[in-house]
C-alpha cells in the first residue's frame, strides 16, 4: 500500500527503464578515468572499485593496465579503466600514448569508453581544465570530479560549480577520494552522462598556438567561477624550504634512504628467515616420506624450494614499496627526484632512477620493480639495465667466502680490515660500474633520446593508509602471479641441469660431475680457462644461476665438503688449497658483473613484457665479467698470485 | 604588452629579446616575475640529447608555462643551482635552467643575475 503513495514519479521512472534493464544488465559501462598527475586519480579509482582491481598490461606494450568494477547505487555495473596521469593528450611517453587511444576509442582491442571521467585537483585547476577542454574534443560523454574538494574548502578556495558546469558544458561532481565521499554520486552522474549520445570525436595534435588557445580558455573560465583561496597552503612551502633546500634536503633524503635501506635489511630478514626455516622444515618432512631418488629431490629440491625462493623475495618487495608509496602519497618522491636529478643527471639517469638503484644493493628484484617509478620508458630500461651490477646481498656469502679464504685478516695501521676493505673495494666496483654503464648506454646508444626534467612538485598531504596498503599488497601480488611463475620455472630448469642425468654406480667424484650442469662446466672449461677458471668453478657456475648464494653450496658440492652454513670455514680451506690467488680474484671480478641470477632475469622479462631486455643483460654482463676477470687473472698472474 | 598571437608564428628564428626581459635560465633563487614569451630555441650543439625547441615549447605550454603567467624561483638544487623549482600560479613546477633557457621572463623587482 505504501508503496502505490509514491506512485506517479517513481512507477515512471521504472516503466521507461524497464525495457532497458536486460540490455544494461548485459553490458556494464565502460568508464576511463583520466586526470594530471597527481590528481588523485588513482585514489579515486580505489575509492570507486574497492578490492575488485585486476592488474595487466596492455597488448604488447609494457603500460599498466588497471581496471575494476564499480557499482552505482542502483545496482548497475560500471567497469573501471584507470589511464595513465598525463598532462595533454599529445601522447610524449608509451603511458601517455595509452591514455590518448583509450579515450579516442583507438586502443587495439578495447572499445572507447561510454563516459570519460575527467579528475581534476580542486586546489590545482588550471592544469586540469586545460586537459578536460582536450578531452571535449574526443567526443566521448564526459564528467568532471573535482577531486580533493575538502583541502579546497579548507583553504578557503570557492568554486561556482554550478556556473562552471554550465560553462564547460561539462557535468561537474565534488568528490573527496581518500574519505569516500562524493562517490555515489559521481557514479549516478556518470549514468546518466552515458545516456548522452557521443560526438565525432575532433582532437588533433594541438600546436603551440592552439595550446596557448586552451590555456587562455581554462584561465577564462578560472576567472569567472573560481575565487582564488583565502588561506593557501603554506605547509608545503615551509617544509619545502627544509626539505628542499640544496643541502639541508639531501641531508633529510639521505637520512630517509638510510632508514628505509635498514628497514629492508632488519624488518625483511627476520621474516625470510621464517620462509626459509618454513620451507626448509616442509622440505625435511615431505621428504622424509618419499624414498630417495630423483622424485624426492625433484619435489624436496626443486619445487619446495623454488616455492621459497621466489617467496623469501616478497618481504623485501613489501617493505620497499611501503616505504615508495608513502613517500608518493605524501608527495615526497618528486622531491626526492628533484635533489638527485643533477647528481644521476651525470651518469646520464633521471632524478628518480635513484631510489631503485639504492634498492638494487638489497636485492636487483624489488629495485627493478621500483623502477615504475620513472615514467619515461628509456631513463627505465637504462635504470633497469644496471641495477644488477650494484652489490646486492646475494653476493655477500660469495664475498665473504673468497675474502676469509683468501684475504689475510690483517688490520691497516691497527684498525682497518683488510678484508673489510676488499668488501668495500667490491661494493665501490659495482657502484662505478652501474653508473658507467649507465653513462654508455645514455651517451653512446641513446644519444638523442634524453627526456627534459620537467615536472610538478606537488604539495605535501597526509597519506591515506588504506590506499598505501592496496598499492603495496597489488605489488606483491603482481610478483607472486607474474615474476613468481617465471622464477619457480627457472628453478626447476636449473635444478634439473644440476641432477641430471644421475651418475651411474659405482661412479667417483660428485654426483653433479655427471649431470647436464657438469657437462656444460666440462664444455665450458676451455673458455674460461683463460680467465683462470678450473673445472669446478666452471661447473658451480650452473647451480649458482639460481641465486648468487647458490654457488656456495655449489662449490661445496663439487669439492664434496658437504653443504651447511658451518661448511664455510671448511670450504674456504678447501678453496685456499685448490684455487691461486688469481684466479680466486677472477672469481669475485666476475661475481661482480656477471648475471647470476635467473630470478632476476625472470623479474627483467616480467617487467619489460619481452625476452629481448633479459637477453641483452645477460649479454652484456657476461660479457663485462669475461673481460674484468680476465683483466684481474691476467694482472694478478702477472704480479706473481698464478 | 605583445599579443600573444605574435609568439605563436615564431616556428623557426630566436626572436628579438623584449628590453628587460631575459630567459628563465639565468635567474637566481627569489626571482620573481612574469613570462613574456616561451618559444621554441635552438639547443646548443644541436637536438643531441635533447628534443626539439618546438617540442620542448609545447611541454612547458603544457605544464603552465604560458605568456603573462606569474613566475617565482623557490628553489634551487645543489651543483650548478640546478634544477630550479619554479612557483606558477596555483602549482610548483621543476625544470633544468636548460629547458629554461625557451622561457623569457620579465623581473617584478632587478634580482635577474647579470651572468
Amino acid at each position: 500500500m505504501g508503496e502505490a503513495n509514491l506512485a506517479p514519479t517513481s512507477a515512471a521512472g521504472v516503466g521507461a527503464r524497464a525495457p532497458e534493464t536486460p540490455t544494461a544488465e548485459a553490458r556494464p559501462l565502460r568508464v576511463a578515468l583520466a586526470g594530471v598527475p597527481n590528481c588523485g586519480k588513482t585514489a579515486l579509482f580505489n575509492a570507486l572499485t574497492g578490492a575488485r582491481q585486476k592488474v595487466a598490461n596492455y597488448a604488447g606494450v609494457t603500460v599498466e593496465r588497471k581496471e575494476g568494477v564499480a557499482t552505482a547505487p542502483n545496482g548497475r555495473k560500471l567497469a573501471t579503466l584507470d589511464l595513465p596521469g598525463t598532462y595533454s593528450l599529445r601522447a610524449r611517453s608509451p603511458d601517455e600514448a595509452i591514455t590518448r587511444d583509450a579515450v579516442l576509442g583507438r586502443l587495439a582491442g578495447e572499445a572507447a569508453p561510454d563516459v570519460i571521467v575527467c579528475v581534476a585537483d580542486a586546489t590545482s585547476l588550471r592544469v586540469a581544465l586545460r586537459l578536460a577542454l582536450e578531452l571535449k574534443a574526443a567526443g566521448r560523454p564526459m564528467v568532471l570530479a573535482l577531486n580533493m574538494i575538502d583541502i579546497a574548502t579548507r583553504q578557503g578556495l570557492e568554486i561556482d560549480v554550478e556556473g562552471l558546469s554550465h560553462d564547460l558544458g561539462v557535468p561537474i561532481v565534488a568528490t573527496v577520494a581518500t574519505r569516500r565521499r562524493g562517490i555515489d554520486v559521481l557514479l549516478t552522474a556518470v549514468e546518466a552522462a552515458a545516456a548522452t549520445s557521443p560526438a565525432e570525436p575532433t582532437w588533433r595534435e594541438p600546436s603551440g598556438a592552439e595550446l596557448r588557445a586552451l590555456h587562455r580558455e581554462a584561465e577564462r573560465l578560472i576567472k569567472s567561477h573560481v575565487k582564488p583561496p583565502k588561506r593557501p597552503d603554506t605547509w608545503t612551502g615551509r617544509l619545502d624550504s627544509v626539505l628542499l633546500h640544496p643541502v639541508g634536503g639531501l641531508v633529510v633524503l639521505f637520512a630517509l634512504l638510510f632508514v628505509m635501506f635498514q628497514a629492508v635489511f632488519l624488518a625483511a630478514n627476520p621474516l625470510n628467515d621464517v620462509i626459509t626455516a618454513g620451507f626448509n622444515w616442509l622440505a625435511a618432512g615431505i621428504g622424509a616420506l618419499l624414498p630417495d631418488g630423483l622424485v624426492k629431490s625433484f619435489v624436496c629440491d626443486a619445487l619446495i624450494s623454488g616455492v621459497g625462493s621466489v617467496l623469501v623475495f616478497l618481504p623485501q618487495i613489501l617493505v620497499l614499496f611501503l616505504f615508495i608509496i608513502l613517500l608518493e602519497d605524501v608527495g615526497y618522491m618528486a622531491k626526492a627526484a628533484f635533489l638527485m636529478d643533477k647528481i644521476m643527471g651525470g651518469a646520464g639517469l633521471h632524478g628518480r632512477a635513484f631510489i631503485p638503484l639504492l634498492s638494487s644493493h638489497a636485492c636487483a628484484i624489488p629495485g627493478i620493480m621500483a623502477t615504475r617509478v620513472i615514467d619515461q620508458k628509456r631513463d627505465r630500461l637504462t635504470t633497469i639495465l644496471v641495477a644488477p651490477l650494484t652489490t646486492c646481498s646475494a653476493r655477500i656469502p660469495v664475498y665473504t667466502l673468497i675474502i676469509s679464504a683468501f684475504v689475510p685478516d690483517h688490520k691497516l695501521f691497527g684498525w682497518i680490515s683488510e678484508q673489510g676493505l676488499v668488501m668495500l673495494g667490491l661494493y665501490a666496483a659495482g657502484i662505478v660500474s652501474a653508473l658507467t654503464v649507465a653513462f654508455v648506454i645514455r651517451k653512446v646508444f641513446w644519444r638523442g633520446a634524453s627526456e627534459p626534467f620537467l615536472m610538478e612538485l606537488p604539495a605535501y598531504k597526509l597519506p591515506d593508509p588504506l590506499n598505501v596498503a592496496r598499492l603495496v599488497w597489488q605489488r606483491g601480488e603482481i610478483f607472486l602471479r607474474r615474476a613468481g611463475t617465471i622464477i619457480l620455472s627457472m628453478m626447476v630448469i636449473v635444478w634439473a641441469l644440476a641432477k641430471i642425468p644421475l651418475p651411474p654406480a659405482g661412479a667417483k667424484g660428485p654426483a653433479i660431475g655427471y649431470s647436464f650442469a657438469g657437462m656444460l662446466g666440462h664444455a665450458l672449461q676451455p673458455l674460461l680457462a683463460p680467465i683462470g677458471f678450473n673445472w669446478q668453478m666452471s661447473v658451480a657456475l650452473i647451480p649458482g644461476m639460481a641465486a648468487r648464494e647458490v654457488a656456495v653450496g655449489a662449490l661445496g658440492t663439487v669439492y664434496a665438503v658437504g653443504g651447511g652454513d658451518d661448511s664455510t670455514g671448511v670450504l674456504g680451506h678447501a678453496l685456499a688449497t685448490h684455487w691461486s690467488l688469481a684466479s680466486a680474484l677472477a672469481f669475485l671480478a666476475w661475481y661482480v658483473f656477471a648475471p647470476q641470477c635467473a630470478s632476476t632475469l625472470g623479474v627483467v622479462k616480467r617487467e619489460t613484457n619481452s625476452w629481448k631486455w633479459p637477453a641483452i643483460m645477460f649479454g652484456y654482463m657476461v660479457t663485462l665479467a669475461y673481460i674484468a676477470a680476465f683483466i684481474t687473472y691476467r694482472t694478478a698472474v702477472g704480479l706473481g698470485a698464478g | 604588452m605583445r599579443r600573444l598571437s605574435e609568439f605563436d608564428l615564431q616556428s623557426g628564428g630566436e626572436p628579438a629579446v623584449e628590453a628587460g626581459a631575459a630567459p628563465l635560465s639565468s635567474g637566481r633563487k627569489g626571482f620573481s616575475g612574469v613570462i613574456v614569451a616561451v618559444q621554441a630555441v635552438r639547443q646548443a650543439g644541436g637536438t643531441a640529447g635533447g628534443l626539439d625547441g618546438a617540442e620542448i615549447e609545447r611541454r612547458l605550454i603544457e605544464m603552465g608555462f604560458v605568456e603573462d603567467a606569474p613566475v617565482e624561483i623557490v628553489h634551487e638544487g645543489l651543483i650548478g643551482r640546478d634544477p630550479i623549482a619554479i612557483r606558477l600560479a596555483d602549482r610548483t613546477v621543476a625544470l633544468r635552467r636548460r629547458e629554461a633557457r625557451a622561457v623569457l621572463v620579465r623581473p617584478k623587482g632587478a634580482l635577474l643575475a647579470a651572468e
